[in-house]
């Protein structure tokens, strides 16, 4: 039971990340139909200058020191994604395979040049002392840290819904997934959205990297790369476009990966994952939400 | 240039290229040491390899359309498989060889009749999701079969002598020219062939040749498997080559390194994506020397750091091809005779 409680948290703690990096990318899909490979490295380049950001803090408490590193990663992920989205995405509107080439490119670019600053060794980040504690739930010593990430995936997931339902702009970005022409066709500039997306999904991106390397405790700069890959297959199986669909598939995937990778061998989760992927297509090319694509 | 006149270079070219491992003199700044020496020739050779590999991408990405981020997978099927074969169940090479043509024709018939009943960017990503399968497989090292993270040495007693050591580079370096003659030939047969008409079809509208009673998944799988065999070939060459095994081929980074390559070269022409293989193999290999110069390592921190790691400078060329040059190098160079041709009147 305790063992069963431990996996469990621990896998909605990786699916909170997955969620946060996966919401972005299912929006920014949904609308503008690009396959932003460069979630990776806002994820990345939002955790070094978050753990830069909680070095140059030193001599502060480690709550502030955290907290600087958390927001530094929210607005450089926020601020690199809509710079990526103004100089690089917009040029090539009318081209959608040159955009994701150009993603690709700025990916690969850039942690290439995260790794030649900072060396590929994996970075400690500063914890308060009690992140690094436990919490017990039925019976199970649960990382304080795991709690902490879903709590703030929570949160994003309820902001992410109040500013798709309650708002203007949200209502903008709801009908532009489901018909982008009609959109264009009644006279709003579905163009600020674009940019408005890649920012909140730079947003989230970030946060994903400074809580990754929270929930790790340290940062490298391989590990976006990874998660976007695990990222992409929540998108997929949650059904392109819908923030609901990413959320429920990530919960899946990362208590799935965990349960597996605990009772199976090492790294047959992974594996796994990638097959419920080919399960979920060839009954239901749509995802979960079952939005045709 | 009259067909007769391009043939005439070609083959002359082709000649120079295969008496180069007799050549005993030296390029300075191109190449270092003697050009038919071992390191040269082992450079070239994995040129032509990676010339190779980014033709059979160009065929699924180029010429059916299909943007497929699970290349890798194949290449390092035919790395892998041949690998364990020789050198954990020391068969010969002939059968190691059979067992791995297999593998690459069912491996990618299955896999690809999954991914293809999605199109566009969910293709995309399905194919790099299998491609991450395979790494991880790879990566765990199942039954101490792949080596994990260390790789595999290529060992055992079977191999024939003419393919190991030093000395015999020159073998591989005709090998993995005759290697990339043989794709080039199959693939200009294959996109010039009925079928290779329809794929072209299908890239530019594929629900019309679903109206002219064609059925396109038929045809992208065709071209799938065909294009996934080419590069196992390719990978079973590269392991000659290497002498070992590295899990680094079965990353999605290779992938997109192949994607760079033919996108560099030019999309949708056979020679292009000849031409990005062949120059981005050969850039990533000496803008690691050029970062180790001492013109390099004198400049403040600030210049060093880009400079010195190649990914970064390929990557930044890549967004100003794919934002400026939309051809590619083999584009541009052919916009450029095109030009040069038109003033002189000819």
């Amino acid at each position: 039971m305790t063992t069963i409680a431990l996996l469990l948290i621990t896998g909605l703690g990786l699916g909170a990340l997955y969620f946060l990096i996966a919401a972005g990318l299912s929006l920014i899909w949904g609308l503008m139909r690009v396959l932003n490979f460069a979630h990776g490295a806002f994820f990345t380049v939002a955790a070094y200058a978050g753990w830069s950001a909680s070095g140059l803090v030193g001599g502060a408490s480690p709550e502030l020191q955290w907290l600087v590193a958390v927001a530094v990663a929210v607005v450089v992920g926020g601020a690199f994604a809509t710079l990526t989205e103004v100089v690089l995405i917009r040029p090539l509107y009318a081209r959608h395979v040159g955009q994701v080439l150009v993603t690709v490119g700025l990916a690969l670019a850039t942690i290439s040049l995260v790794q030649g600053g900072f060396g590929s060794d994996p970075k400690r980040l500063a914890l308060p002392a009690w992140m690094t504690g436990t919490t017990t739930i039925v019976g199970a010593n649960i990382p304080n840290t795991r709690l902490l990430v879903i709590a703030f995936a929570l949160a994003v997931f309820a902001l992410l819904i109040f500013f798709l339902r309650r708002t203007r702009f949200g209502l903008i970005v709801r009908a532009g997934v489901e018909n982008r022409a009609m959109v264009q066709a009644l006279g709003i500039d579905v163009q600020r959205a674009f940019t408005l997306v890649f920012a909140i999904g730079g947003m989230a991106a970030g946060l994903a990297g400074i809580l990754a390397g929270t929930y790790y405790g340290t940062i490298d700069p391989g590990r976006g790369t990874s998660m976007l890959i695990f990222a992409f297959i929540v998108v997929i199986i949650g059904g392109l476009g819908s923030v609901t669909g990413s959320a429920v598939a990530a919960i899946v995937v990362g208590v799935l990966q965990q349960f597996l990778n605990f009772y199976g061998a090492a790294g047959v989760g992974d594996f796994s994952v990638v097959l419920l992927l080919a399960i979920v297509l060839l009954v239901r090319p749509g995802g979960f939400s079952g939005a045709s694509t | 240039m009259t067909p007769r006149v391009r043939l005439t270079v070609l083959v002359v070219g082709l000649v120079v290229l295969a008496a180069l491992p007799l050549a005993g003199f030296s390029i300075p700044g191109l190449f270092e040491g003697a050009l038919g020496g071992p390191g040269t020739l082992n450079l070239l050779a994995l040129c032509f390899v990676f010339g190779a590999l980014a033709l059979t991408y160009d065929l699924v990405f180029g010429y059916v359309g299909l943007l497929s981020f699970g290349h890798a997978l194949y290449f390092a099927t035919g790395v892998y498989v041949t690998a364990i074969a020789v050198t954990r169940w020391h068969w010969s090479l002939p059968a190691a060889l059979l067992l791995t043509a297999v593998v690459s024709l069912v491996l990618p018939l299955i896999l690809g009749a999954v991914c293809l009943r999605m199109r566009d960017i969910p293709f995309a990503m399905v194919t790099l999701a299998f491609a991450q399968a395979g790494s991880i497989l790879v990566a765990q090292n199942p039954f101490g079969l792949t080596g994990g993270e260390e790789g595999l040495a290529l060992g055992g007693d079977t191999l024939p002598s003419f393919l190991i050591g030093v000395t015999n580079t020159r073998n591989l370096f005709w090998i993995a020219l005759a290697l990339l003659i043989v794709i080039y030939l199959v693939a200009w047969r294959a996109v010039n062939s009925p079928p290779g008409r329809v794929w072209q079809a299908i890239r530019e509208n594929e629900r019309r040749v679903a109206m002219l009673g064609l059925n396109p998944y038929l045809y992208k799988l065709g071209a799938f498997v065909l294009s996934a065999f080419l590069a196992s070939a390719c990978g079973v060459v590269y392991l000659l080559l290497q002498g070992g095994a590295n899990p680094e081929v079965t990353t999605s980074g290779f992938t997109l390194a192949l994607l760079v390559m033919v996108v560099l070269g030019g999309v949708g022409t056979l020679w292009g994506a000849v031409l990005g293989g062949v120059v981005y193999e050969y850039l990533d290999f000496r803008l690691v020397a050029l970062s180790n110069t001492s013109a390099v390592q004198a400049l403040p921190g600030i210049l060093r750091v880009p400079l010195s790691e190649p990914l970064f400078l390929l990557g930044v060329l890549f967004i100003v091809l794919v934002l400026f040059v939309p051809g590619g190098l083999g584009g541009a160079l052919r916009r450029r005779l095109v030009l040069t041709g038109a003033t002189k009147g000819v």
